[in-house]
C-alpha cells in the first residue's frame, strides 16, 4: 500500500477546475515531484495534501487513513513554503523549536533536538541569529530543519528553490538529494522547473490543466513521453506528426510534411494507422556536413537557419529542403569551440528509427 | 554646486514653515512656561514682577515645593495616570479584534470600515462629548435600563452621568480610533504565509495568535498605546463636562490654575510635571518595545 494516496481528487474554483480527477500513489521514502507550468494545479494539490484547502471530490489518504476533516495543524505532514515563512521575531533556534513546542515536547529535550537538527542542515552556531540575518540558502535550510524536526512521514516542498540564484540552486539540489536519502522521509516536491524535477526525483507526475499527463521515472518521462504536452514541456523536443503509411515488424513509417517518410520504432501503445505524432530529442539527431557518410535510418538534407549558443552546447535550427524545421544540437567539446556550422551552411541530419518516440496523445 | 544649493534651498522651503510654526507656537511657549514655573504668582493673578521691591531677582522653587508638599496633587496625578492607563487598556482590548477584522476583510469592505472608524472626527469634539450627556443622562434609555436592573436585585439607582464611569466611557470613545488605525496599519501588513506555516507546524488558532500575530503586532500596539495614553493623560474637557466634582484629572487642575486661581507659576509646574510624566512613560514604552522585540527572539529559543 502506498504511503500517500490521492484518489479521484477534484478541486474547482468557480468554473475553473484547478485539480481534475487526480489519482496518485506516493510510496514511503520516495522523492516525488509534481511538475507542470504555473496554473496546472500542482500547488493546489499540495495545499489539498497539507490541508489548507479541501477537495470538492475524492480523498487524500495517509497510511490508509482519510485526512478529510483534519485541519493542517492535526495532519502529520509538514510543508516548506516558497517564501520559507520563517517567523521573523524568533531566532533560528526559536523557529526550529516551534513545532516541538506545539507538540508539547518537554523543554529539556527541545534544546538537544534543535541542536541536532541545525547540525543536520549545517547551521551549527547560527541558532541565535534572526531570520533577516541569514542568506537565502541558510533561510532555506532553517525552513527544512523546522519542517523535519518532528520527523513527519511526508514533507511537502512548494518550489523551495525558486527564490535562489542558479548556482546556489544547484548546490541546494545536491543537498536535498542527500538529505532526503539520509532522513528517509517521503518528499513531495512541487516545481515548474523540469531540469530540477529530472535531477531530484525518483518519480515525476507531469501535470497540465489540472490533470496528470504522466507519472514515471525521470528517464522515462524524458525518453518516453506519452503525450505531446509532456514531450514539449520536458526539455527541448521536435514533435513531428503525419499519417501512418506502413506498420511492420515494430517499425512505423510516418509521412511528415516537410520531411517525407520517417521511420519510428513502435515500442508500446502506438497507433498502427491514421494520424501519429512522435517526439524526437535534438541530441539524438546526428548533424553532419552535407555529403558526409551517414548510415542513419532517416536522412534529410537542409541548411542551418539559426544558431543559439548555450555555452556547453550550441543549438542549430535546420530547415530541410522540403520545408520542415528541425532542432538539433552539438556539444562544444573542441577547445574554444563555439559552433561547428554557420548560418546558411548546407548540412545533413539523420537519426535512427528508435531515436523517435511515438506519442499516445 | 548649483544643484546642491538648489537642494538646500528646497529643503529650507519645505521644512521652514513647519519649523517656524513649531518654534513660535510650541518651543517658545514651552520655554516661557518653564521660566514662569520659577517665578512668584502675582497679587492679582499672572506673574509677580521678575525684580522684587528690593531690586533682587525673584526666582524660586516654591511652586515645585508645593507640588510635592501637598499630597492632593500627587494623588490627582496618580489618578490621571490610572485613568489614562485604563483608557489605553480598554481601547486596546476593543480595537485589536476590530483592527484584525478590518485587516482581513476584502479591499472594498476594508475601506468602508476604515471610513466608519474615522467618521466621528467629522463632528466636533465637544459636541460628541455633550452627546454622551444625553446618552448617559438620567432620562436616557441606558440609565433607566440600568436602574431597572439594579431595582430587580434591590439596589439603589445610580447616576451614570457625572461619574468616573462616564469619564472613562467617553475617554475610550474619543481615543478608540487612535488605537484602531496604527493596529490596522500593522496587522494589514502581516504575511499570511507565516500563519499558514504556524498552522502547518501544529499551532492551533489560539497559538497562532499568541505566538505569531500578537508578537508581530507589538509595534502597532505601542504606537496606539502612546497615541491614546498621552492625550488621555492631559485631557480636561471630558472630566469637566461628564465628571462629578471629585472626578477632576490633572488637566482640570492645570486649567484651573491658569484660568480660575490664576496661579501661573503653579500651573506651569503642573504642566511641566505632566510633560515629564508623558515623556517618561513614552520612553518606557519604547524601551519595553525594543527589549521586548529582542526578548521575543530569545523567548523562541
Amino acid at each position: 500500500m502506498a504511503l500517500l494516496e490521492i484518489r479521484g481528487v477534484v478541486r474547482r474554483f468557480g468554473d475553473f477546475v484547478a485539480v481534475d480527477h487526480v489519482d496518485i500513489d506516493i510510496n514511503a521514502g520516495e522523492f516525488f515531484t509534481l511538475l507542470g507550468p504555473s496554473g496546472c494545479g500542482k500547488t493546489t494539490l499540495l495545499r489539498l495534501i497539507a490541508g489548507f484547502d479541501l477537495p470538492d471530490e475524492g480523498r487524500v489518504l495517509l497510511n490508509g487513513a482519510d485526512l478529510a476533516g483534519k485541519p493542517p495543524e492535526q495532519r502529520p505532514v509538514r510543508t516548506v513554503f516558497q517564501s520559507y515563512a520563517l517567523f521573523p521575531h524568533m531566532t533560528v533556534e526559536g523557529n526550529v523549536a516551534f513545532p516541538l513546542k506545539m507538540a508539547k515536547v518537554p523543554a529539556a529535550e527541545i534544546a538537544g533536538k534543535v541542536a541536532k537538527a541545525l547540525e543536520d542542515v549545517r547551521l551549527r552556531g547560527f541558532g541565535q541569529r534572526l531570520p533577516h540575518e541569514l542568506s537565502g540558502g541558510q533561510k532555506q535550510r532553517v525552513a527544512i530543519a523546522r519542517a523535519l524536526i518532528t520527523h513527519p512521514p511526508v514533507l511537502l516542498l512548494d518550489e523551495p528553490l525558486a527564490a535562489l540564484d542558479a548556482k546556489l540552486r544547484e548546490e541546494m539540489q545536491m543537498e536535498l538529494i542527500t538529505l532526503q536519502k539520509e532522513v528517509g522521509i517521503t518528499f513531495v516536491y512541487v516545481t515548474h522547473d523540469q531540469t530540477e524535477a529530472l535531477a531530484l526525483s525518483h518519480r515525476i507526475a507531469v501535470m497540465n490543466m489540472g490533470k496528470v499527463e504522466q507519472i514515471d521515472e525521470p528517464s522515462r518521462i524524458y525518453g518516453f513521453p506519452r503525450s505531446r504536452f509532456v514531450a514539449d514541456f520536458i526539455g527541448h523536443c521536435n514533435v513531428l506528426s503525419g499519417e501512418v503509411r506502413e506498420n511492420a515488424r515494430g517499425i512505423v513509417a510516418v509521412d511528415v510534411a516537410g520531411l517525407g517518410l520517417v521511420t519510428v520504432a513502435a515500442d508500446s501503445g502506438c497507433k498502427g494507422s491514421g494520424q501519429a505524432a512522435f517526439a524526437l530529442r535534438p541530441e539524438k539527431i546526428l548533424l553532419r556536413r552535407s555529403g558526409a557518410l551517414d548510415e542513419s535510418d532517416n536522412r534529410f538534407s537542409g541548411s542551418v537557419q539559426s544558431i543559439l549558443y548555450m555555452g556547453d552546447v550550441t543549438v542549430y535550427m535546420v530547415l530541410t529542403d522540403a520545408g520542415a524545421r528541425i532542432e538539433t544540437l552539438l556539444a562544444n567539446s573542441g577547445s574554444g569551440a563555439t559552433r561547428s556550422f554557420e548560418i546558411g551552411d548546407r548540412v545533413q541530419i539523420g537519426w535512427a528509427a528508435d531515436a523517435g518516440h511515438l506519442l499516445e496523445r | 554646486m548649483a544643484a546642491r544649493a538648489t537642494g538646500n534651498r528646497t529643503r529650507w522651503l519645505v521644512s521652514g514653515p513647519p519649523l517656524f510654526y513649531l518654534i513660535v507656537f510650541f518651543a517658545l511657549p514651552t520655554l516661557l512656561m518653564v521660566g514662569a514655573s520659577f517665578r512668584s504668582p502675582g497679587e492679582f493673578g499672572g506673574l509677580a514682577p521678575l525684580f522684587g521691591a528690593d531690586g533682587a531677582i525673584d526666582l524660586n522653587l516654591e511652586s515645585y515645593a508645593r507640588f510635592f508638599d501637598e499630597p492632593v496633587y500627587v494623588q490627582i496625578f496618580l489618578k490621571s495616570v490610572i485613568m489614562a492607563f485604563l483608557t489605553t487598556l480598554i481601547c486596546l482590548l476593543l480595537a485589536y479584534p476590530l483592527a484584525m477584522v478590518i485587516a482581513r476583510s476584502s479591499k472594498r469592505r476594508r475601506d468602508l470600515m476604515l471610513l466608519l472608524v474615522i467618521l466621528p472626527f467629522w463632528s466636533n469634539f465637544l459636541i460628541r462629548i455633550y452627546a454622551w450627556m444625553i446618552i448617559l443622562g438620567p432620562q436616557g434609555a441606558l440609565a433607566r435600563t440600568v436602574d431597572w436592573l439594579l431595582s430587580i436585585v434591590g439596589a439603589e439607582p445610580v447616576s451614570l452621568l457625572f461619574s468616573p464611569f462616564a469619564v472613562l466611557v467617553c475617554l475610550v470613545y474619543v481615543h478608540l480610533p487612535f488605537m484602531v488605525l496604527p493596529l490596522y496599519a500593522n496587522l494589514e501588513k502581516h504575511d499570511q504565509a507565516l500563519l499558514d506555516a504556524a498552522q502547518d507546524l501544529g499551532a492551533n488558532g489560539w497559538q497562532r495568535f499568541w505566538r505569531v500575530t500578537f508578537p508581530l503586532s507589538l509595534p502597532g500596539v505601542y504606537a496606539g498605546a502612546v497615541l491614546v495614553f498621552i492625550p488621555a493623560l492631559g485631557i480636561f474637557a471630558i472630566p469637566d463636562i461628564l465628571g462629578g466634582p471629585n472626578d477632576s484629572l490633572i488637566g482640570n487642575v492645570i486649567k484651573q490654575q491658569f484660568l480660575e486661581t490664576r496661579d501661573w507659576p503653579f500651573g506651569s509646574v503642573l504642566s511641566i510635571m505632566l510633560t515629564i510624566a508623558a515623556l517618561a512613560l513614552a520612553a518606557l514604552a519604547a524601551w519595553i518595545g525594543r527589549v521586548g522585540g529582542a526578548h521575543g527572539g530569545r523567548r523562541g529559543a
